[in-house]
């Protein structure tokens, strides 16, 4: 079956224009494999000519019920699922995940490990967008963009397999600390990594942010004024390019960001190319904060030394009767979580991650629901489209940043 | 509990017969499902929650009354404070209203909502399953759905199991 073909309206007649119905207009099928939806979404097109009228997305082909699966696991054991939502941002989804968790149980975290999660979410977050450049800079034409940016990610993801053995799916951070410590190599290769990246981000702004080609296809396309994407739900680079300046890092402060000095980049412009601007200077931000963060990375404990929570280290095992109790306890049957419910939200990538964690005594999460950015971000896009041309759309698309693993979960 | 939130709470106390509950210092606000549109439409109005972060539901089964949790959690992004909206729901099929005119993000995690729980949502737009296929059966994050295994057949429960297994008609 060819990926664009001409479609019945009968189930989508509640949504398109009256035009559609009487035929004047064509119903057209984009995806769901189609190099530009980055990922598996469907998009149902009312065409009239080139031009969108209406645009209907549909989800779920990525649909792996994380959330009924973390529900069958223990607190330690269902963190590996969070890998797996949004897959660009693995540290990030463990990170929102872990933080859910000590606040249900009322965890501590010891500073050492609070400044390696920072670097390392940071990390996560230029490569993130380094994804979105090179993809996002194919889909308008710039081929070479997407050779140079998965160059410069390879490093990132080289320092991920240093720390934690995985280069995409880590599970480093566990609930009450991280995995173990970093390595020595550690600091030299995110040092190595501070030199190289802001030369290169400059050379990608030399390549893209004055060519009159990328330029004609990014300016004045796609406007999100702040008031419809706040109301959309949408959150992240996408809502602080249309000029509203939220920051979660900022706003409300975790694992001590207050102690980092960084800007929040905002435009008001809400176009395409506004969003480009942000991005970029955001990655320029996250190599600040890492590199201020590795300065005064300070000595100590990487986990919390609360036995009931976190499992012994390896050392502890052969010698202490206890620690191989609390290893084969926490292993098995998990640690209990009180009754009750909390939300706790860290800031991706692709803007606000939120996870609704209830416990009920037992050890196995009753309902975690993950608010994850994707998804709102994705519901704004048939209102910014209309009007514009389908090559449009493919910008506008790429804009959202938008990964299908955390939109279908 | 963020004091800046103690207004809008005691707000809500008074005109909606909201209960207050809170747990690691966050505020839980219960409602009636019949109350809730004016409820967000007030506080979003008047107390400036432009931003709905999340909508999403809780199953007790098999506790009846009140089976489902409809939870609205709303963010200020003026004031920097989050309040959640809890909303009980009776029975099997319950019914919930739109908040789709209140808050434009609604629309799909209603539909989530009618997809995942089985919650009839009114007044909604477009209610059609949003991740699962059409022709799915069942709402799986509902607790009395199962995980996907096939149930393990013992000496004990052998035929019990047996007689509601689908097998194929020759």
């Amino acid at each position: 079956m060819p990926d664009l073909q001409e479609i019945p309206v009968g189930e989508y007649k509640h949504l398109v224009s009256e035009r559609a119905l009487r035929g004047e207009t064509m119903l057209l099928n984009m995806g769901p494999q189609h190099p530009s939806t980055h990922g598996v979404l469907r998009l149902v097109l009312e065409l009239d000519g080139e031009t969108i009228i209406t645009c209907i997305p549909d989800i779920g082909f990525l649909h792996t019920g994380i959330e009924k699966n973390m529900e069958a696991k223990t607190y330690l054991k269902a963190e590996v699922m969070s890998d797996r939502l949004d897959y660009l941002n693995t540290m990030g989804n463990n990170l929102a995940y872990v933080m859910a968790v000590e606040k249900l149980v009322e965890l501590d975290v010891p500073p050492r490990a609070q400044a390696i999660r920072v670097i390392l979410t940071e990390l996560q977050r230029i490569a993130s967008h380094l994804i979105w450049l090179g993809t996002s800079g194919l889909d308008v034409g710039a081929m070479s963009m997407f050779l140079y940016c998965f160059r410069e990610r390879e490093y990132v993801l080289d320092i991920f397999e240093l720390v934690s053995g995985q280069r995409m799916m880590t599970t480093y951070f566990r609930p009450g600390g991280l995995w173990r410590d970093i390595p020595v190599e550690f600091e030299a290769a995110v040092r190595d990594f501070l030199k190289m990246f802001p030369k290169r981000v400059d050379q990608y702004e030399e390549l893209l942010t004055k060519n009159p080609i990328f330029l004609d296809r990014m300016l004045a396309i796609g406007v999100l004024p702040g008031e419809v994407a706040l109301q959309h739900g949408v959150t992240g680079p996408m809502l602080r390019a249309s000029g509203v300046e939220w920051d979660l890092r900022k706003a409300r402060p975790y694992c001590g960001y207050e102690q980092y000095d960084f800007k929040v980049p905002v435009r008001t412009e809400g176009d395409t190319y506004a969003r480009y601007l942000v991005r970029i200077q955001e990655m320029r931000e996250s190599t600040s904060i890492v590199e201020q963060a590795l300065n005064k990375l300070p000595m100590g404990p990487v986990s919390s030394d609360d036995r009931k929570f976190v499992p012994p280290p390896r050392s502890e095992l052969g010698v202490s009767m206890e620690a191989l109790i609390h290893h084969f306890k926490l292993w098995t049957e998990g640690f209990p979580a009180p009754k009750g419910s909390i939300y706790s939200a860290v800031e991706s990538p692709r803007g606000e991650l939120g996870v609704y964690l209830e416990g009920d005594g037992g050890p196995k999460p009753y309902r975690i629901h993950w608010r994850t950015p994707s998804f709102d971000n994705l519901s704004v896009v048939p209102e910014i489209v209309k009007g514009h041309l389908v090559a449009d759309l493919v910008a506008i698309l790429a804009s959202t940043d938008i990964v299908l693993g955390d939109i279908d979960r | 509990m963020d004091p800046k939130l103690l207004p809008i709470v005691r707000d809500l106390e008074a005109n909606f017969s909201g209960r207050l509950e809170e747990y690691r210092d966050e505020a839980h606000v219960f409602m009636q499902a019949d109350q809730i549109i004016r409820a967000l439409t007030l506080l979003r109005d008047k107390h400036q929650f432009g931003l709905l972060s999340t909508l999403s539901a809780v199953d007790y089964w098999p506790q009846r009354s009140p089976r489902f949790h409809i939870i609205y959690q709303l963010s200020s992004l003026a004031q920097n404070i989050t309040l959640q909206l809890r909303v009980p729901l009776d029975g099997d099929t319950p019914e919930l209203p739109s908040a789709t005119k209140v808050y434009a993000n609604a629309n799909w995690r209603e539909r989530e909502l009618f997809d995942m729980f089985g919650i009839y949502i009114r007044d909604h737009p477009d209610l059609r399953r949003i991740l699962l296929p059409p022709d799915m059966e069942g709402h799986p994050l509902r607790k009395d759905y199962p995980l996907g295994y096939e149930e393990p057949q013992f000496t004990f429960n052998y035929e019990e199991i047996d007689l509601r297994k689908p097998y194929a008609k020759e």
